[in-house]
This record gives structure tokens, sequence and C-alpha cells, in this order.
């Protein structure tokens, strides 16, 4: 290949991304999708004051059901936070290069997931000022966290796994910041891309340890994202409930995570590409290998509502009843809502044309995510709201509260990632060009 | 007197071959040779005689540090503070195993990332280099090379760049700091 039109083609590369933010192509798309999310920002402060002045019996959390919405959104949340890792992560080390054109969207569609998702737990405490008590701190108290206990586990691993995915998300975007920077003409550009690029000038000895860094960040993230989404199980699984105590719930919490964040993905994917016209840098093949993620683990995750399915009609007795209730008791909707939402409309990716066609591709994966949302609250609802005992029967039904704060959550997680596409590179342009030096020099 | 930045001579190419050949080249004549590219380019590693394994060090010593500290603290707490459920052993070996795990994952993380932006000397916001006329396509599609200037003949290495291939050379830095 001769060496000019490879120099054009860097150049053209780096305009596109680096010129988003201070030549945005879509302001009123922007905006107009900015304003919903801040509504729903609004009203995400309202319903989290009203928890804080009324306390959580505004939801409709109850005794024996006293999770509900907070913890199986939190765990829906963390799911979908978990493919922006996996994407980024697992497709480095494994050489894919198309992951190039997705990565960048992808970690901060975990970061702000994972926010979400963290926020949620704290919000249920009743008492959220007092949640630094999960730390480890000598405190005057001389009281210490129960270390045994799947909570405080789970206090270490989202935490870690937020830190984590900031660390590898920022030294990613560096590099592209310093193209910003070295492309901007107003001030206030350069002073903000200058500042956050924190003076990289692409020194050979830097990339090298800048590598070295990279690989091995990424090298420790994919087991991380496992160790954390089991652990979650590990919330239900370690607890002696019918309908949770099983061995299969890591994997099956894994794979159902890894599922919901493909989707996700996707549909962030089909956004950024057409909001900010980037067909040709997030292309047909992207969308197609998206595809075939959201149905690979879409199929395993299937093979896990199987393995659950035997596993209690090997046991019998309370695993057994668990899910026949689980088929045809009250709660009946969300177990067949999820196999229906989650598994049907993903057939369709067995064919190509439906996997590059964004409309399509859009509409499954939000069904998947619909999907994997009953699913985490078939697990958790149908599980808790009967207990052996007569006393403690419960049903449990989503208030308004319940539902306005998850809606906030969602406009949150909106209006993050409106911001991030409006004011940083969403996309790895370097990565895509060394791509193209190394297929073009073998 | 304040001290005077140190001089850099800076050569551009439009290709990364020639610019990790010149690099080697002046290299082996005894210069101090930094490369800049839009990119990581293969090869960099040879063209500057870069072996280094701090980073990599760094994330292991992080990791088996974050890893004791991870399990001494939970045996600590639970022999200071015992919570006795069920009469079951306080300090319970396997169910420490994931703290002491997220913790080693994070300070090796930490403690590797933070020895890269030591070790590369960043955070640094300005640097002699950048007042170069056309290093700004250094995160575009451009390829430079930068010599460390003492007190050694600008001419003779300017020569040597231009018989390499580079579209242009230039000087910078030298002045005072800013």
């Amino acid at each position: 290949m001769s060496e000019k039109p490879l120099s054009g083609r860097y150049h053209r590369i780096t305009g596109e991304v680096v010129s988003i933010p201070p030549q945005f192509p879509a302001p009123t798309a922007w905006a107009i999708l900015f304003g919903i999310s801040l509504l729903l920002v609004g009203l995400l402060i309202v319903s989290v004051a009203m928890v804080f002045i009324r306390g959580v019996g505004v939801w409709g959390n109850n005794i024996p059901v006293g999770w509900g919405f907070p913890i199986s959104n939190y765990i829906w949340w963390l799911g979908i936070g978990h493919a922006g890792t996996l994407i980024s992560a697992m497709l480095l080390l494994m050489q894919e290069n198309w992951r190039n054109s997705l990565n960048r969207f992808a970690e901060a569609m975990t970061l702000f997931a994972v926010t979400c998702g963290g926020l949620y737990p704290i919000v249920h405490l009743g008492r959220p000022w007092y949640f630094y008590w999960m730390a480890p701190y000598p405190s005057t108290m001389g009281v210490w966290p129960q270390f045994r206990s799947p909570l405080t586990w789970d206090f270490f691993a989202v935490l870690t796994y937020l830190i984590v995915s900031v660390c590898f998300w920022y030294i990613g975007i560096v590099p592209d910041l310093a193209a910003a920077r070295d492309r901007a003409r107003k001030r206030r550009w350069q002073v903000f891309f200058g500042i956050f690029a924190l003076g990289w000038r692409g020194s050979g000895r830097h990339w090298l340890r800048w590598r070295q860094a990279y690989v091995i960040t990424a090298a420790i993230a994919v087991p991380l994202v496992v160790s954390v989404h089991s652990e979650i199980s590990m919330l239900f699984a370690a607890g002696p409930i019918r309908g949770w105590n099983s061995t299969v719930f890591p994997p099956y919490f894994v794979l159902g995570a890894a599922f919901s964040g493909f989707a996700v993905v996707t549909m962030l994917a089909v956004m950024v590409r057409s909001l900010l016209k980037l067909k040709d840098l997030v292309t047909e093949r992207h969308l197609d290998m998206l595809g075939r993620m959201v149905l690979a683990t879409g199929l395993m995750t299937g093979f896990g509502y199987l393995a659950e399915v035997f596993t209690a009609l090997y046991a019998g007795g309370y695993e057994y009843q668990t899910l026949t209730d689980r088929f045809t008791g009250p709660y009946w909707w969300s177990f067949w809502g999820a196999v229906v939402f989650n598994f049907v409309p993903i057939q369709f990716l067995w064919r190509r044309k439906v996997r590059v066609a964004a409309i399509p591709a859009f509409l499954i994966s939000l069904s998947v995510a619909v999907g994997m949302w009953m699913e985490r609250y078939m697990l958790l609802v149908s599980s808790l709201y009967r207990d052996w005992l007569e006393s403690s029967a419960h049903l449990f039904h989503p208030t308004f509260w319940d539902w306005s704060l998850y809606l906030g959550f969602i406009g949150f997680f909106m209006a993050a990632f409106l911001l991030f596409v409006r004011f940083l590179p969403v996309i790895s342009q370097f990565e895509i060009k060394e791509a193209i030096e190394e297929k073009a020099h073998g | 007197m304040a001290k005077l930045e140190p001089a850099f001579l800076v050569a551009e190419f439009a290709e990364p071959e020639p610019m990790l050949e010149a690099a080697r080249t002046l290299r082996e004549e005894g210069w101090w040779v930094e490369l800049h590219s839009p990119f990581p380019v293969k090869g960099m590693e040879q063209a500057l005689g870069f072996t280094e394994r701090t980073v990599p060090h760094a994330f292991l010593v992080g990791g088996v540090a974050g890893a004791l500290a991870g399990f001494a603290i939970q045996v600590y707490a639970n022999l200071a503070y015992p919570l006795d459920a069920g009469g079951r052993p306080l300090v319970a070996v396997p169910a420490f195993m994931l703290i002491t795990f997220e913790v080693m994952v994070l300070v090796a993380v930490l403690s590797g990332i933070a020895t890269m932006f030591v070790r590369n000397r960043l955070p640094r916001l300005h640097h002699p280099l950048f007042d170069a006329e056309r290093f700004h396509l250094a995160s575009d599609n451009r390829f430079f090379v930068s010599l460390l200037l003492e007190d050694r003949a600008e001419g003779e290495a300017r020569a040597m760049l231009g018989r390499m291939g580079s579209a242009s050379v230039s000087r910078v830095g030298g002045g005072l700091p800013e």
C-alpha cells in the first residue's frame, strides 16, 4: 500500500472523531434528548428526597420482600455495565480489532450504569448517611464489618469495579484528548482538553509504558467482571432461601449480565452512529458482531434457565414448589415475560440482515433489556414473597415512588451518556489507526 | 539565574518505518532519542532499546501487597470484633477470598497505572517540544523523532536526519522556562 492514502485516512479519522465536540453534528436532537433526560433527573432528585424525608416506606418494600425494586434494579444496572468491560478488555486481549470503534462508549456506559447501580443500595439503606459503615475503618465504636457476609463482599466488589473501570477508561482516552487538544481552535476547548490530556505528547517510551499498563489492566478486568457478578449472585445464592440457594447462580448471573449489557451496547451503537453520523467508523460489521454477541450470550442465558429448571426438578421438595410458583403463581407474568422478551426476539438475530439493520437491532435489544429486568425482578420477588411461615407471606407491589426512582436513574444514565457524547471523543481514534497500520504492514 | 530548558531537534516523517530507522541509527550514534507518533507503532521497543519492566512489576507488587492487606484486615477485624455466627470459625478463609481478590485487583491497578504516570513524568502540561511548528500532527498522521541536543554538533544530526528522509527538521527549547 502506498503511503499517501494511509496518511490521508489517518487525518480523516482524527478529524471525524475529535471535531465532534467543537462542531457537534446534531445539536437539536441532542438538546431534545438532553432535555428529556434532565426532566427525568429532576424526577430522580424528587424521588430520592422523598425517600430521605419519608423513609423507605414510600416504596412497596415490606417484610418479607425487604429488597424489592432497589436490589433487583441494582443487579440489572450492574449487569448492563459488565458488557462494556467485556467488549473492551476481553476483545483487546484477543486482539479483535473491531472493538476499537465500540470500546470507548461501551466503557462510558459501564461507568454510568455502575454509578446508577451502586447508588441504589445506598438509597435503600434507610439511613443512607451511614453508608460508610460498610468500610473497614478503626471506628471509635470498635465495630468492624461482618466480612463473612456477601453484603460486605458487595461493597468491596462494586467499589473496586467502579474505580478500575474509571482508570481503564481514563488511560484509554488520554491520547485522544491530546489529539482533540491539538486540533482545538477555541481557547476554552484547548484548556479543557489540554488539562485532561495531561500533556500527552505521543512519546515512544510513553506509549510503551502505557501499553503495558493498559493490557495488564485489561487482563485483570476480565476476571474482575466475573468475580463482581458472581459475588452479586452470592447475595442470593449464599442465603438459605429456596429458589436462590443454588450453585448455578454465579455463571447464570454473569452470562445474563453480559447478555443485557451487549443489548444495551447495541442500542447505544445505533444511537451514536446515527446521531453523530459515524456510519463509516461504527459500521454494519460492528452491528453484525454485536448481534452475534447478543445471540450467543442469550442462548447461554437460556441454557441457564434450563439448568435452573432441571435443578429444581431434580431437587424436588421446596425447590420444586418454588418452580411451579414461578410458572403459575402471582408473579407468573415476570417469569414468562422474561422467557418471551429474552429468548423469542433474539431468534431473528440468526439472520445477518436483521443484525445489521439499525431499527430491528435496536428493538430486539430493547426487548432483551426489558426481559432481563423481568428476570431480575422475578428471581428476587418470587423467592422472597412467601416464606414457610404463614406470618411471613406478603405480596410485593411497586408504588409510584419505586417507578419514579427507576425512571429517574434511567434519566441520569441518559444524561451522563449524552454529556459524554457531547464533550469527549466517543471513539478511540488512535486504536483504529493502529489497527489500520498493522493491517497494511502485516 | 533560572536554568535553561533543554534544547531538542525535532524531525518529521511521513511514515512510521523511516522514523523507527532514524531513531535506531541515531541512538546507535549515541544520541538521546525519543519518538512521537499518533499511535503505538510496532518495533518501537527495538528502535528505542526499551527493555523496562517497571510498570508490570508495579502491578505485581501492588497485587501481592493488596492481597496480603485485604486478607490481613479481615483476619484482624474478625479477631478484634468477633461475630459468632452459629459457632462458625472466625477466620473463615474461603469466605475471605473474595475481598482478598478485590483488594488485590484494586491495589494492583492503582499502583500499576500510577507507576506508568510517574515513570512517564506525566502530567506535564507544557513541554518544549510543543513549540515545534508541526508537532501538533504527532497526534494526527505524522511521525516525529526528537533528539536531545547537549553540547553536540547540531549540523551532523541534521544532515543525518535529512538523509533518513525527514521532511523537515527544527530546533526547539533551549530558552528560559515559561
